[in-house]
């Protein structure tokens, strides 16, 4: 890349030369030199995140999925645990999405589905990245053996397969009503690692800059020093990890869901009901395809959302177009 | 690489001059689209290199000294648009497809870039990356290209070359590292080397060293260079002739004499009064060129050096002054004032930092007041 | 080099037997293996529970019952089951099914993310870049059970309409194998197709977007840059200084996703009725069968601690920073 070739960090230098030339020139020809409006870091970051098309479309699709599996329960004349009188019905207008051999109408179920598979991925992503922040920002700001033995742990826990160790938590708490939030802590609990990774990683750079100096000067505690100005540094990070995390979730759950060790039934979630719909592909394809569909939908919204956010916060990261 | 590119035939009496020439860039605007608008990084140079010649390039940063010879070798961006014209030996290079100008690259023109620490490819042993060089252009075993690779690491001076051959980079030191990119630069015997500010990044210490393996290089393979640096000192010890960029364009061009005797645009003047001096008395104070390089981005009419300018006048901000011959015909400035300009030294048009001019030997310079150049001026 | 590689073993020793400790913990922690057997109806008597109890050594405190099962392992013994297996034994046969799938299941990934990468850096932003950056995207959204199931009727349609079986869609091998050990082998490769597919494409995207982002960023070094002015040609430029320099931090962010594989592997395995330790562990879960569980996860997790063993060899091999550091 040039050297030559300005970008936004050109804004405050601009500012620099006007205040300089205006003292020797007078104010005639102050406004050549601003060429660039200057803007803040916030409205910087939204712009960015803007210009990011498929992300802002991505955004548009998962509000229309969170409003449809929350609200739409509200607006649709069937309940997800309701028998209908078409049995196996394939699509139409009266079941969008068509029924089961029971006469279960699908889009109902896959409304409540959604909203579980959803409830589950947003407990998790706020809870691990929660404990996954302040576990990072400690250990990254800490350093040496301290953070050496934090760190093994980390490794630790990311050796054992999600899955496995899920279902063997999950075999305990699966059985008892209401699981999801079992479910959600259990997931919760193997994925913060994710998150104290990447914090630890930004910490470490960052506790090296000149205003982490700054406030050591001023006497501020390792306690202001890591949440207040440490970890508001690393949001960038943390918020793509948060995308990562839901993308993650929702897989992990449905994984879960599907061998039989997450949200059982008289309950649903999308998982489960790819499960019941394994043996009915080519039967009844519907039942297959719609939760499926709604999986990929979710995960993948998600995932260019979080593509967006990590150019926004990062555009080192991608090259001008041309 | 895309070349809305008016490729000029070059008229009769130019090629006939061009045999003399080993590279002519003529009229080269490079331009990169950003989401603020297009940045102009360079917008109109033109330079003819002798064989053997040393042109020394000076300017700030931002001056678009790097991206004119990125542009020669091809190494822009694919965005970067690119017009103008770069021949090499009468034949036109801007526009050649990447295997052709592959024909050029390290064989006939090579390049020299600033930072040693990270030319170098961090995986590879430095022998391998001399031999490489050599490989791309000869046909010749592996066995060969290494012996030849430890002659080269030889000749620039690196002690031991039979073992630092198998040396990655990062064993290596930045003057050593420098060095080796140097020899990868002569490899081939090329008839154009660039040179993208050698020693900049380097200690001082490690300065001379590098300068005597360019020498070393450019007397090994008879090379013309093109030296680019902001370092005045380096330019005057090494160039024949020398170009001074200012915002994308060339703002004054002539022997290195005439550059540093005779200077006819303020920007040269400036740049020389900032130059510290062995010969100068104690009490001369720096002269500072106040504020810096404007915005390559939606660059406004008129001379871009106004803003800084002590002798600028309103129809600089209108009209921008193209270059003109100003002693001779081998030295020409762009300053719309180049004539008022004859006999003035920096300290006539740069006054010292107001903190300086407070010192006792300078009691008729009131810090606050404007530089008091424009006297001689209309 | 060897050097470095006896001091990472000799670090990986310490973290599986802590992780042991872990896993012994959580699982003992997590349930009681009576509690089915508690609430039969009729309920069984007391004698009965206690010498179930007896069996499964849970009459002894905790760490002693750690100590003893962690004791047996070197001489083969995973200790009881309630399924009347020898847990070694067993555990080895599924472990060969399985480690089979996700060994060639990470090649392939490896290789796709590789070939995909490089492409997609190479023509950024072309049309063949936006199809390979999108697709890289679906597949990554895509539920690895979802993926198996589609493929797997894809197969058995396709199966149907040529009247020949062509893919093998249910288990690891054929039950009844005639023939030689040419035909055995042959026979193994036919059932891993499929599965491999599944787990290889369902995690190849993660890959390949990282690589094509190493990759962009190699592209814009300096060294790539003097490489490119050495007059090398494009494609020995991609290879020999750019994915060279790229694969050292990619084996690294492989080497994170082992675990992942088992996790897939499990799903997979389940969708094509694998007898392979995600069934073993599945049903030794159902039947609150704790030491085969127990088992499933040290296999398990020695295997993720030696890949990625091999992934920092691996990593030290590629990048000489490290290798003399």
């Amino acid at each position: 890349m040039p050297s030559s070739q300005p970008r936004e960090d050109h804004v405050p230098h601009g500012a620099e030369v006007t205040s300089t030339t205006g003292a020797s020139h007078g104010p005639a020809r102050l406004d050549r030199e601003f060429t660039v409006k200057a803007r803040s870091q916030g409205h910087l970051i939204l712009r960015r995140f803007l210009r990011h098309k498929l992300a802002v479309a991505s955004l548009f699709v998962f509000i229309a999925v969170v409003l449809f599996a929350f609200a739409g329960g509200a607006f649709w004349h069937y309940s997800y645990d309701q028998l209908t009188p078409d049995i196996s019905a394939p699509p139409s207008l009266r079941h969008p999405f068509g029924t089961d051999s029971t006469g279960m109408d699908l889009m109902a179920m896959v409304m409540r589905g959604t909203q579980r598979s959803l409830e589950i991925a947003l407990f998790v992503a706020l809870t691990a990245t929660g404990v996954g922040t302040v576990y990072g920002a400690i250990a990254g700001y800490y350093r040496g053996v301290f953070d050496t033995f934090m760190m093994r742990f980390v490794d630790l826990v990311l050796t054992f397969p999600t899955i496995a160790v899920a279902a063997i938590l999950g075999a305990q708490v699966g059985a008892s009503a209401g699981s999801w939030f079992f479910i959600g802590i259990i997931l919760a609990a193997l994925t913060w690692p994710i998150v104290a990774r990447v914090v630890r990683g930004s910490v470490l750079s960052l506790r090296e800059k000149e205003f982490i100096e700054a406030a050591h000067a001023l006497g501020a505690r390792d306690r202001r020093i890591i949440f207040g100005h440490l970890v508001p540094n690393v949001m960038g990070p943390v918020i793509v990890s948060v995308t990562i995390l839901v993308a993650g979730a929702i897989l992990s759950e449905t994984g879960l869901s599907f061998i039989g060790f997450g949200v059982l039934p008289p309950d649903t979630s999308l998982g489960l009901l790819v499960s019941q719909a394994q043996t009915a592909v080519s039967t009844r394809p519907w039942l297959f395809y719609f939760p499926g569909a709604f999986i990929i939908l979710i995960v993948l919204s998600i995932n260019f959302i979080g593509d967006g956010l990590r150019d926004a916060f990062d555009p080192t990261t991608t090259r001008v177009r041309s | 690489m895309s070349t809305e590119a008016t490729a000029a035939t070059p008229a009769a009496d130019e090629t006939a001059d061009e045999t003399a020439d080993v590279l002519v860039v003529e009229d080269l605007t490079v331009s990169f689209p950003t989401d603020d608008g297009l940045v102009q990084a360079v917008r109109g140079v033109s330079y003819r290199l002798r064989e053997r010649e040393i042109l020394g390039i000076v300017g700030e940063s931002g001056s678009g000294k790097s991206v004119t010879s990125m542009a020669i070798m091809g190494l822009l961006p694919r965005s970067a648009r690119i017009t103008g014209s770069i021949r090499f030996r009468g034949q036109e290079l801007l526009g050649l497809r990447e295997k052709e100008l592959n024909r050029f690259r390290g064989s006939k023109i090579a390049m020299i870039f600033q930072d040693p620490m990270t030319s170098l490819n961090p995986v590879h042993t430095i022998g391998y990356q001399v031999a490489e060089a050599i490989r791309a252009h000869n046909d010749v075993p592996k066995a060969q290209a290494r012996r030849r690779a430890v002659e080269l690491l030889d000749a620039v001076g690196i002690p031991n070359p039979g073992q630092r051959v198998d040396s990655y980079p990062h064993e290596l030191s930045g003057g050593v590292r420098q060095r080796v990119v140097i020899a990868i630069a002569m490899a081939n015997r090329p008839d154009v080397i660039i040179a993208d500010e050698p020693t900049t990044a380097l200690d001082v210490t490690v300065q001379s060293q590098v300068l005597d393996a360019l020498r070393t290089a450019r007397q090994e393979t008879g090379a013309a260079m093109v030296l680019i640096t902001h370092d005045l000192g380096v330019v005057a010890g090494q160039a024949d002739r020398v170009l001074v960029m200012y915002a994308g364009k060339p703002v004054e061009i002539g022997d290195v004499e005439d550059i540093y005797y005779r200077p006819r645009m303020p920007y040269t003047l400036g740049l020389l009064g900032s130059v510290p001096r062995l010969d100068a008395s104690r009490s001369q104070r720096l002269l500072p060129i106040l504020g810096s390089p404007p915005s390559l981005l939606n660059l406004p009419a008129g001379c871009p050096f106004t803003p800084r300018c002590p002798i600028a006048q309103d129809w600089c901000e209108t009209e921008e002054p193209v270059l003109m011959d100003a002693t001779s015909p081998r030295h020409s400035a762009a300053c719309h004032f180049s004539e008022n300009l004859a006999g003035v030294r920096p300290h006539d048009l740069y006054a010292p930092t107001s903190a300086d001019a407070r010192t006792p030997d300078r009691p008729d310079r009131p810090p606050a007041e404007a530089p008091t150049g424009k006297g001689n001026l209309p | 080099m060897s050097a470095y590689a006896v001091r990472r073993l000799l670090i990986s020793i310490p973290v599986l037997l802590i992780s042991t400790f872990l896993v012994f913990l959580m699982v003992s922690l997590s349930g009681d293996p009576l509690d089915d057997l508690r609430a039969r109806q009729p309920p069984p008597p007391e004698s009965v529970l206690l010498a179930q109890a007896h069996e499964l050594r849970l009459d002894q405190p905790l760490l002693e019952r750690y100590w003893n099962w962690i004791s047996g392992i070197p001489h083969g013994d995973f200790g009881p089951s309630v399924q009347n297996i020898n847990i070694g034994t067993e555990m080895w046969v599924r472990f060969g099914v399985t480690i089979r799938l996700v060994l060639l299941a990470v090649l392939l990934a490896a290789i796709i993310a590789g070939v995909v990468g490089v492409v997609s850096a190479a023509k950024q932003y072309s049309p063949l870049d936006y199809t390979l950056t999108g697709l890289g995207f679906l597949f990554l959204a895509m539920p690895v059970f979802w993926f198996a199931i589609l493929l797997k009727q894809l197969a058995v349609n396709i199966n149907l309409q040529t009247g020949h079986s062509i893919f093998y869609t249910i288990g690891d091998r054929s039950i009844e194998t005639t023939g030689g050990l040419g035909a055995r082998i042959a026979d193994i490769a036919g059932h891993l197709i499929l599965p491999t597919i599944v787990l290889a494409i369902t995690s190849f995207a993660s890959w390949s977007r990282f690589n094509r982002a190493s990759m962009l960023e190699v592209l814009g070094s300096d060294y790539v840059r003097l490489a490119r002015a050495k007059g090398l040609p494009r494609r020995q430029v991609l290879v020999r200084h750019a994915l060279r320099t790229a694969l050292a931090p990619m084996v690294t962010v492989m080497s994170l996703d082992f675990a992942a594989f088992f996790s897939g592997a499990i799903v997979t395995e389940t969708v094509f009725q694998w007898h392979g330790m995600g069934d073993l562990l599945l049903t030794s879960i159902r039947l609150r069968d704790v030491y085969p569980v127990l088992a499933w996860l040290l296999i398990a997790g020695s295997a993720v601690i030696l890949m990625n063993l091999i992934a920092d060899l691996l990593y030290a091999a590629l990048d000489p920073r490290i290798r003399y550091a």
